[in-house]
Formats: C-alpha cells, sequence, structure tokens
C-alpha cells in the first residue's frame, strides 16, 4: 500500500508540531496516529482511502467532505456503527472496522422478473 | 449537564466563538457546542496572502477568537453534535444531541456552510474528494492527500484552495471545467467561469487574468479570448487552468487512477474525438458553497430563497433575530460569505441576544448599531466576494423580512 505521508514542513504554517503518537487498529491491522487527529487523516497517512465497501453493492469508499457533512466516511467502532471516521478522533487501542456489504432481503425485482398479474 | 445556560450556540466556528464572546462578555452563561475536534470552523482550513502581504492563518485566527470565548467565560464542548431542537411549553429551547440533551432560553445557530457538488461518474471513487476535504486535509491535518491531483471545477474557493494547495507542496495536474449536465449550471460554461474568474483575478496569480480583468469584461471580447484560450490551458501556480477541456470521467478499479478529459467548444460542448486520460492518485471536486441551515429548517423557521448568498437562508433581521422566540442566526447559515464577515456577525448577534436576555452589562442599541455598520464595512472589504451581489440582495433581504 502506497503511503502519501504527512507535510512535515510548511513555508508559512512551519514544521508539524510535536505530537504524542498513539496506536489503533483497521480491520485487525496496527497503524500509528498523532495523538487528537480524526481516523480517516491517520489512515490517510497511513496509506489508506478505502474506509468501507458500499452497504448494497460493494462499491468503494472513503472521506469525501473530511468535515462532518456527508456520512461517507462511516466506520465501526467498537462495534458502534455509522461513526464519521473523518470526526472522531483516535484513541489510543481503538478498535475501527470498515463497513462490508449486507443483505438487501427487499430488493426491488426486475419488471421481467414479475409474475404477469402484478 | 444540567447546568443553566443563558445562550447555547451552536456551531464554534467564527460566528459562533465571536457570538460566544460577546454574549458573555456581556454577562450571559454561554455553552458552544461543536461536532468537529477542534473550536473554529472552516476558519481553520483558510490560509491567504492579505492584499498587503500579512498571511491570513486560520489556525491562528481561530485560537485567538477562542481565547476571547474562553476568556469571557463562554465553555465551548468539541464533538457534540447536534440533531435537532424544539421549543419547549417554559419558553425555553431543548437541543438535541449525540450526548444527551441542553436547554436554554436562547440559541444561535451558527452552523456555517457545506459544499455542493458536480457529481460526474466515478466520483465514489476513494481518492475524490470535495475541495474543501483537500484543504482540512492540507492545513489542518496535514497529511498528503496525494501525489497528483487533478482538480474539476473553477470557483473562487478552488482557486483559494489550489494556493494553498501548491503552498504544501502538493501536485496538480490540471484544472479543469467539470462535465455539462443538469447539475453543473453555469460552472460548465467556459464564457460565464471567465467571467466569475475575472472577479477575483487576485487569488488566481496568472497575468493573464490580473491584466485581462478589465480588458475582458465585456462579452465580445471574452468570447474572443476563449477562442483563442489555449487547450493545454494557461499556467497558475505551475498549475494549467484549462478552460477549454471538461472532466467527463473519474477512472480506476479500488481508487483513483485517472480523470477522462476532452476538450469542449467555446461553448462548452465536448468535442468528439478529444477525449484522453489524465493521470491521477486523487480528485478534488469543487461545487459552490451553500447554507448549512437544516437545525433551522427543524426549529420551524422560515426560510428565503436568495441565490446570492448561496440558496435557502433562514428569515432574519440585520440583528441576526429569526421570527421564532429566542432564535438567532449567523455567519454562513445566513448566506456564503468570508469569515470576517462571518466574525462581524456573530458579534452583532451576541450583542442583540445579551439585549434580548436583559444580561447584567447589555449593551445599548448604540452597540448593536455599531456592530451592524461593521458587518456592512467588512463585506465592502472582504477579499473573497463569493457573489457580486451579496449587499444588494442582504439590503433587500432586511428590508422586506422585518422580523
Ligand atoms: C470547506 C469550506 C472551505 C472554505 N474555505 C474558505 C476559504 O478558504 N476562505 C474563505 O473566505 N471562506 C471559506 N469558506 C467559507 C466559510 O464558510 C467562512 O469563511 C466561515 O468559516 C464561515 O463561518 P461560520 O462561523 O459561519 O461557519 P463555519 O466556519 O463553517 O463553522 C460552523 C461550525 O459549526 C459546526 N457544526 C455544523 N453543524 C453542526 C451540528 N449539527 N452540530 C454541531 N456542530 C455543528 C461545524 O463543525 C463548524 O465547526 C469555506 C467554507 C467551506 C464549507
Ligand atoms: S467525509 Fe464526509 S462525513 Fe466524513
Amino acid at each position: 500500500m502506497m503511503s502519501y505521508g504527512r507535510i512535515e514542513h510548511h513555508p508559512v504554517l512551519g514544521p508539524l508540531p510535536p505530537a504524542e503518537t498513539c496506536s489503533f487498529s483497521y480491520d485487525g491491522r496496527l497503524y500509528k496516529a498523532r495523538e487528537g487527529e480524526s481516523i480517516a487523516a491517520a489512515l490517510l497517512a497511513g496509506g489508506v482511502r478505502t474506509l468501507r465497501l458500499h452497504e448494497e453493492n460493494g462499491s468503494p469508499r472513503g472521506i469525501y467532505c473530511n468535515i462532518g457533512h456527508c456520512m461517507e466516511c462511516r466506520v465501526t467502532i467498537g462495534g458502534i456503527t455509522g461513526v464519521r471516521a473523518c470526526l472522531t478522533p483516535v484513541k489510543e487501542g481503538m478498535d475501527v472496522r470498515s463497513g462490508t456489504v449486507l443483505p438487501t432481503p427487499f430488493r426491488q425485482m426486475a419488471e421481467d422478473e414479475r409474475s404477469p398479474s402484478l | 449537564m444540567n447546568t443553566f445556560y443563558d445562550l447555547i450556540v451552536v456551531g464554534a466556528g467564527p460566528a459562533g466563538l465571536a457570538a460566544a464572546c460577546s454574549a458573555a462578555q456581556a454577562g450571559l452563561k454561554v455553552l458552544l457546542l461543536d461536532e468537529f475536534m477542534k473550536p473554529g470552523g472552516r476558519l481553520l482550513g483558510q490560509l491567504h496572502q492579505e492584499p498587503g502581504g500579512a498571511w491570513w492563518n486560520g489556525i491562528r485566527e481561530a485560537e485567538l477568537l477562542v481565547l476571547g470565548a474562553r476568556n469571557a467565560g463562554a465553555h465551548i464542548q468539541t464533538g457534540v453534535s447536534v440533531t435537532g431542537l424544539n421549543r419547549t411549553s417554559d419558553n425555553s429551547w431543548t437541543i438535541w444531541t449525540n450526548q444527551g440533551c441542553y436547554h436554554a432560553p436562547f440559541v444561535l445557530l451558527a452552523t456555517g456552510a457545506a459544499e455542493s457538488a458536480n457529481p460526474l461518474p466515478g466520483w465514489t471513487l476513494p481518492g475524490v474528494m470535495s475541495i474543501g476535504a483537500a484543504q482540512v486535509m492540507t492545513n489542518v491535518q496535514r497529511v498528503r492527500v496525494g501525489n497528483r491531483g487533478v482538480v474539476i471545477g473553477m470557483s473562487v474557493l478552488a482557486m483559494a484552495i489550489v494556493s494553498e494547495l501548491r503552498l504544501a507542496g502538493i501536485n496538480l495536474a490540471a484544472i479543469v471545467l467539470p462535465p455539462g449536465n443538469a447539475l453543473s449550471g453555469n460552472a460548465s460554461d467556459p464564457e460565464a467561469v471567465l467571467g466569475s474568474l475575472l472577479r477575483f483575478a487576485d487569488l488566481a496569480p496568472s497575468a493573464m487574468l490580473k491584466y485581462g480583468a478589465k480588458l475582458l469584461q465585456s462579452s465580445m471580447l471574452r468570447k474572443l479570448a476563449l477562442t483563442f484560450f489555449p487547450k493545454q490551458g494557461i499556467r497558475m501556480l505551475d498549475v494549467p487552468l484549462q478552460l477549454r477541456r471538461c472532466a467527463i470521467e473519474i477512472v480506476g478499479r479500488d481508487a483513483v487512477e485517472g480523470v477522462l478529459i476532452a476538450d469542449v467548444t467555446a461553448r462548452g460542448e465536448p468535442i468528439a474525438g478529444s477525449e484522453r486520460i489524465v493521470e491521477a492518485d486523487f480528485v478534488c471536486i469543487a461545487g459552490g458553497l451553500y447554507p448549512l441551515a437544516e437545525l433551522a429548517a427543524v426549529a420551524g423557521c422560515p426560510f428565503r430563497y436568495v441565490p446570492e448568498l448561496g440558496g435557502h437562508v433562514p428569515v432574519h433581521g440585520e440583528n441576526m433575530q429569526t421570527p421564532l422566540p429566542g432564535l438567532y442566526v449567523a455567519g454562513n447559515i445566513t448566506g456564503v460569505e468570508s469569515a470576517k464577515v462571518a466574525i462581524a456577525q456573530g458579534t452583532v448577534a451576541g450583542l442583540s441576544i445579551a439585549i434580548n436576555a436583559a444580561a447584567k452589562k447589555a449593551p445599548g442599541e448604540a452597540e448593536v448599531k455599531d456592530a451592524m455598520a461593521q458587518v456592512k464595512r467588512t463585506r465592502s472589504e472582504a477579499l473573497i466576494q463569493f457573489h457580486p451581489d451579496i449587499a444588494r440582495s442582504r439590503a433587500k433581504l432586511y428590508q422586506t423580512e422585518i422580523v
């Protein structure tokens, strides 16, 4: 997996301020984070862009807005689903899981599958 | 959680922070709630050079506002999402959050703005993000969004953020138009885009735009300029600004691998056979901004549609009061403008709430009038004008809507 890394030096904002690091897991793999940063930022810095698979069609999804508006970044933390990775700070030992395809029992029938009486 | 507050402010962006500061200084007990990890709102990501050369560093400006609000005695709580609010029988408001309920007689909604998207095929691939997402990732989180990007859409916000990405050393392969479709409207029309680019020529440091700004005021000359506009674009901060190319589709299997682009006619229609792939590992979609006003709707506030302000805005007066008792609005929820205007509006809201709440050190009406004049002054001096007719539409809104 490709790592994009961090912006260590910035001509106006200066060097990246020092921060404590902590570790957390994402789908069982360990990652490092800067204390207080969002799950989405820590994962992107670690090269992870896909945060879940679409519940119905399985297409990969990552952050879109990065500020809590779009809900594209939802992950599961400690069993709680639908948590926005872009708004949630990483905590030491956090167990983050991506979303996967869910059963969709109420899918609409295609036209030619319908019984003629309908 | 049972502490009594006079005022609950939803949103700790520049408007909410300034309001909390002036209301708390007047003696009100103020609680500020925000769902982001840090207070500061969209101000945090902002970084641009003022006409005098000084840097507007959003992180530093936000720190100053937070300090001001805290010193005045306001409490700030981050990581709290407000999901609803309703008026209760005891003339108070109940605020519903993901962490329980809060109550207060006065509520200020300062939830800011959100970005609208120009969707195109492939836009759900990981690596595609709104241009604002890239701004926050770069300036606030300090994480690289990728190695080589394409920006789709040319707005004032896009130009400001392209400069910020370049400043941080992020490479961009091209800035292209969005594809023409039912949602893109003027954003895919080269002439309309060129017209709006000229309004913020200072933010798009390119000789052609700077010196062309005066020359290209007539539509006829703009059409002529477009006819001769180089297909490969003109360079802005080392990024080709391609007014004669549009994105057709974002391609990639599990993440962004490139963007299919095509040349367009001077009227924005793709030219068949000109399609090609630009390699990229991230894409920023730059739509527009619209007021994030759902909570005002949930509260039952009436709305007006004001396109110059970014869309539907809650009805409010120049003193930021809505027709609902105890409910106020300030900042981009009332219309999309720059952070300095939001700060000035927040001060107005804080002062008028203090008067209405008969606060211990409530200001006089004259002070509110001064603060309202300050909003207008700030507006007229704003570096980033999101729309040329903001002042006029505000005047109309405040005269016709008597609260
Ligand atoms: C992505 C983006 C980038 C921008 N970049 C620029 C720029 O470069 N230059 C410029 O001049 N202007 C920019 N703007 C415009 C910007 O909106 C204003 O400059 C200014 O920040 C508006 O201030 P505000 O206080 O009204 O709202 P904001 O700064 O948006 O603050 C609103 C706050 O409310 C919080 N909030 C919203 N809803 C809830 C809820 N339900 N519960 C809890 N908290 C909530 C948010 O987390 C946020 O912190 C940008 C806007 C956006 C959306
Ligand atoms: S990326 Fe949009 S809500 Fe998290």
